[in-house]
């Protein structure tokens, strides 16, 4: 069916019977196009300007840290003033920067993307058997519970230098929430559905790839946005141990220099980095998997 | 029915017993009838009087615990190609499209749609009075579209059996007196048997041949009622004496059960 046709039909159905005022949609909450003048004060409406509202308390908290510092004379190893944070930043050069980032990055990456492949495939085993899962469960638990910085130094020294012994740290430390929520979605596929599979007598990874994998998509993009978090952290934990580069050690070294406005800097490039990783997930669900949000969400 | 051949459905002093964690829960003893080739058939009865169970053993899902189960004379040992199912909710995918939705059980099942299929899905969606919204997802209808794509589903694949399982009991009765008289069009288009399992005593007589009164717990058959009146029917048809007499004859049945 061409473009023009099923928008021709569509517009004009054959039998437009049981057609519901469809109230679902909270259609509301945007502005009518027709809108009379908004009688509200300015303020309010200035509030209601996307990332206005954000953007103001930024800068209004950075306005009051950097007269807090000033008047109080607070010594930079206590709290620098974000001043002081900027020019430690533009003196550190961009090509160190670079260096510092794409090395916590790369193992940030690399340790979630290896979490997604360990997680998803042990999921689905833990699913289709019952006495897997409940062998498996108890030792995903302890892992999970061991606390990783404890062992990130272990890791190390068995697996010597370079990024491996760094990405299974990060991979240790993301994929309980994966397994998990994984393992939540694909047991929440309707039981109609796992009936019609079976009634059809489709193969059983048909039933996996064609109905419940796609069913705990939203539980996997749930489980994604705290791992990605969790992936930078694993990744700084790392450095913490035993690197030569990145933002973690690159923070770790500046303090240990009573580098205080350095170390500063290290931080905000680590968070920006982890809200950017995590909007990326965000969007991704948003761009490829738009039925898997909540409706308000679309 | 005079015709010598094996009746579509057989039911033979069947009995089903569930286990569970409290015990053991009788849902159906001694439960014979018989559904005829392009019969439909309407099961009333309160919940829980193992309804849903019956539908269950004729789709091969589920085996009984006694007696047997006979499709076109041959005992059900499993699933069946030949047999389409309704469920109560729509239960579609919502990630596909209504097309994608219809043809989801050939693509399931070998995992290849051919262009005919597809023709087939368009053709099917017309019948059901979706023409058009083929590309739409399943969150954009209503309730009772959604059940319509439901329906296009299980017939997608052409089955002779198709076994709905309160279908429209989510549905607002407005809609529901609506997606009733498509059903009788549908049919008079496409003649199957049909097992239809529903709790509203005017939906049974108005769609079915027969109707099949179950008592509960456990659950077997109280009493079956020719539903006297001739096809085509319509919105007239409920105003016909012989189908209101039926339903206030059902009706009490019903009600001396739920009461006693």
């Amino acid at each position: 069916m061409t473009q023009t046709q099923s928008q021709a039909t569509a517009a004009k159905p054959a039998r437009p019977a049981p057609v519901r005022p469809a109230p679902a949609r909270p259609v509301a909450s945007t502005a009518p196009a027709t809108a009379p003048l908004d009688a509200r004060p300015f303020v309010q409406r200035l509030a209601d300007l996307p990332g206005l509202t954000t953007g103001a308390t930024l800068i209004g908290t950075l306005l009051l840290w950097e007269a807090a510092v000033r008047l109080l004379a607070i010594p930079s190893y206590l709290l620098p003033a974000p001043s002081a944070i900027l020019s430690s930043f533009t003196a550190i050069g961009f090509e160190r920067w670079m260096t510092h980032i794409w090395s916590t990055l790369r193992v940030a990456i690399l340790g979630f993307a290896l979490a997604i492949v360990v997680s998803v495939p042990l999921a689905m085993v833990m699913m289709r058997s019952a006495l897997l899962s409940k062998t498996l469960y108890p030792l995903l638990v302890i892992v999970q519970s061991t606390p990783v910085v404890a062992i990130a130094p272990i890791i190390i020294v068995a697996l010597g230098a370079g990024d491996l012994p760094r990405v299974v740290i990060t991979t240790l430390i993301t994929f309980f929430p994966l397994v998990v929520s994984t393992a939540t979605g694909l047991a929440a596929t309707p039981p109609e559905l796992i009936e019609l599979s079976r009634s059809l007598r489709a193969p059983a990874w048909r039933e996996m790839t064609q109905i419940r994998l796609p069913y705990a998509v939203p539980y996997i993009f749930s489980a994604l946005k705290i791992s990605i978090t969790l992936a930078v952290i694993g990744a700084v934990v790392a450095e913490f141990v035993a690197a030569e580069a990145g933002v973690g050690f690159f923070i770790q070294f500046s303090t240990s220099m009573f580098k205080l406005p350095q170390a500063w800097a290290g931080l905000i490039v680590l968070a920006a980095m982890s809200l950017t990783l995590f909007q990326l997930v965000v969007q991704v669900q948003k761009r490829v998997f738009p039925w898997s949000l909540p409706k308000s969400e679309h | 029915m005079m015709i010598q051949q094996p009746p579509a459905i057989r039911f033979d002093r069947l009995g089903q017993v569930f286990r569970t964690r409290s015990g053991q829960t009788e849902a159906l003893r001694d439960v014979s009838f018989e559904v005829a080739h392009h019969e439909f058939l309407a099961v009333l009865g309160p919940s829980g009087c193992g309804k849903s169970t019956l539908l269950r053993m004729i789709a091969g899902l589920l085996k009984p615990t006694s007696g047997q189960v006979e499709v076109f004379g041959m005992p059900v040992t499993g699933p069946r190609d030949d047999i389409g199912i309704v469920f109560q909710k729509p239960t579609l995918l919502p990630w596909a499209t209504v097309e994608d939705n219809v043809i989801f059980p050939v693509r399931h099942k070998t995992g290849r749609v051919s262009p005919r299929e597809r023709e087939r899905a368009q053709e099917l969606l017309a019948m059901v009075g979706l023409e058009g919204f083929g590309t739409r997802l399943p969150d954009e209808l209503s309730g009772g579209m959604q059940q319509r794509v439901g329906i296009a589903r299980a017939l997608h694949m052409d089955p002779d059996i198709l076994l709905m399982d309160e279908p429209f009991s989510a549905l607002d009765a407005l809609t529901r007196e609506v997606m009733g008289f498509d059903l009788l069009r549908i049919f008079a288009e496409r003649p199957k048997t049909v097992v239809f399992i529903t709790h509203s005593v005017s939906e049974a007589a108005l769609l079915a041949d027969r109707v099949l009164v179950m008592s509960g717990r456990p659950g077997s058959v109280a009493s079956e009622h020719l539903v006297p009146v001739a096809r085509p029917r319509g919105p007239d048809s409920m105003k016909d004496p012989a189908l209101l007499d039926l339903t206030a004859d059902l009706r009490d049945r019903l009600m001396t059960r739920a009461a006693a």
